[in-house]
């Protein structure tokens, strides 16, 4: 149900009953390692392509998804998901092993909650019973469509982020055991003039304060509403600028924990990172694999996760245009949270 | 001795430089690159390059600025002794062993590795 201008409120409030994480091997050094369910050595992940890697991450995520609850692709009457490829390549081959209604997603980093929205939405109004929302991102893949190919090993500011190897997926239903998805913020289109590729955080910062400021004034909440509210890849350049934003609005933040998946996922002090994670992937596997994880165990009763998303192409900031970001948000609660 | 010294003077000022272009200015790295080469080109054509090799020795000879100077400086020996075809066939004289030597090299390199960035 419509609240204010962008806000889903469930009525009927779908659950994540199940999900999977898989990473590559430095999302597995990092401080949320043990999170995840499965962690390769190497970011080949025993393909011979990087494209063929990022595929079988997601195609696993989404298989062990399904198979911890015994579940088939048949139980599921969507597929949504989305990655940073031209063409969403990783998903739509993904969909190909499913054989179930695929609804293929593009918001870049912001992907992830942008297909879990989706799909809670769809739950929620009875358009299916069950449905899947899924996001990859591998470091090899996205440099190399946003950037340069890694082995041409081309300079980044401190100011860059360093893409996340992993695929995470959720399966959600009305009925089951999980986290309840009580509602969804859609984000707008925002565009400050930022036109360096190597400053997303910077430029995504003000599209996350937007959809935070939209949400709690559509949910009549405040901060301290919930435990965590968490940024999906602004790192250590953007997330500051965010809490700046934030306070300029007079929004009180600091009346909760405000953390960023970019952050979380990497030791950003000790591995090479620069300023921290992005990637479909990472607010992906931070979301599905640590914060379900402490929202099942009770932890934290009450999180809203903030995913961002850069909405350039290689095309386009070489061609001197700026950077049109976006965020989307949904909230979850843990079990019996009212 | 001293040209040691200032080989790794001269070879870092001119890194200096291409990394103040990509950092300060924001060039990429394919417009920093030509931006050195063409810079190269025209101090050579000024007559400046030369001095600067017996100066700085590799200081000035190894960063890609040289390859400027190279083309300049074939294309003008050839001008003076073949004549205005000299212009063209030239550019590619001097600098035949270090483009060969790429290719060569990249051949060699992919028969044991494989690329795929």
């Amino acid at each position: 149900m419509l609240t204010g201008q962008q806000t889903w409120k469930f009525q009927r409030e779908p659950r994540i009953i199940s999900t999977a994480t898989i990473v590559g091997p430095d999302e597995a050094k990092g401080p949320l390692g043990n999170s995840f369910d499965k962690c390769y050595d190497a970011l080949e992940i025993e393909e011979k392509t990087w494209e063929k890697a990022e595929r079988r991450l997601l195609n696993e995520a989404t298989q062990l998804a399904l198979s911890k609850k015994n579940l088939t692709p048949n139980d599921l009457q969507v597929y949504v998901g989305g990655d940073l490829l031209n063409q969403i390549v990783t998903n739509n081959f993904v969909a190909r092993e499913l054989k179930i209604p695929y609804l293929g997603v593009f918001g870049a980093c912001s992907t992830s909650m942008e297909s879990l929205a989706i799909v809670a939405q769809l739950v929620s109004s009875g358009a299916v019973k069950k449905g899947m929302a899924g996001a990859s991102s591998h470091n090899c893949t996205v440099e190399k469509q946003f950037r340069y190919p890694t082995e041409y090993g081309a300079q980044k500011p401190p100011t860059a982020q360093y893409t996340v190897t992993g695929a995470g997926a959720a399966v959600v239903s009305l009925e089951g055991e999980g986290p309840a998805i009580e509602a969804a913020t859609i984000g707008r289109v925002i565009d400050l003039g930022i036109t360096d590729p190597f400053n997303m955080g910077g430029a995504m910062a003000p599209a996350a304060v937007d959809t935070i400021i939209a949400h709690l004034n559509d949910m009549n909440r405040s901060p301290k509403d919930y435990d965590l509210i968490v940024t999906g890849d602004l790192a250590s350049v953007g997330h500051p600028i965010a809490i700046d934003l934030l306070k300029k609005e007079q929004v009180p933040i600091q009346s909760t924990h405000f953390d960023d998946c970019g952050l979380m996922i990497y030791n950003t002090k000790e591995q090479l990172v620069q300023a921290g994670g992005s990637g479909a992937g990472c607010s992906a596997v931070v979301t599905y694999g640590h914060l379900v994880d402490e929202l099942n165990k009770g932890h934290l009763r009450r999180i809203l996760v903030v995913a961002t998303g850069a909405l350039l192409s290689p095309i386009t900031y070489q061609q001197g245009d700026s950077i049109p970001c976006i965020a989307h948000a949904v909230a979850l609660k843990g079990k019996g949270v009212e | 001795m001293m040209i040691y010294v200032w080989a790794y003077i001269v070879g870092g000022l001119i890194c200096v430089i291409g990394q103040l272009m990509f950092d300060v200015v924001k060039l990429t790295p394919g417009h920093t690159m030509s931006t050195l080469v063409v810079a190269g080109a025209i101090v050579d054509g000024l007559g400046w390059y030369e001095p600067l090799v017996e100066f700085a020795g590799a200081g000035a000879t190894v960063p890609i600025t040289s390859f400027g100077n190279a083309l300049v400086h074939g294309a003008l020996t050839e001008l003076f002794e073949t004549g205005w075809i000299g212009v063209i066939s030239g550019i590619f004289k001097l600098t035949s062993a270090g483009i060969s030597a790429a290719i060569i090299f990249s051949f060699l390199a992919a028969l044991f590795v494989r690329p795929k960035g």
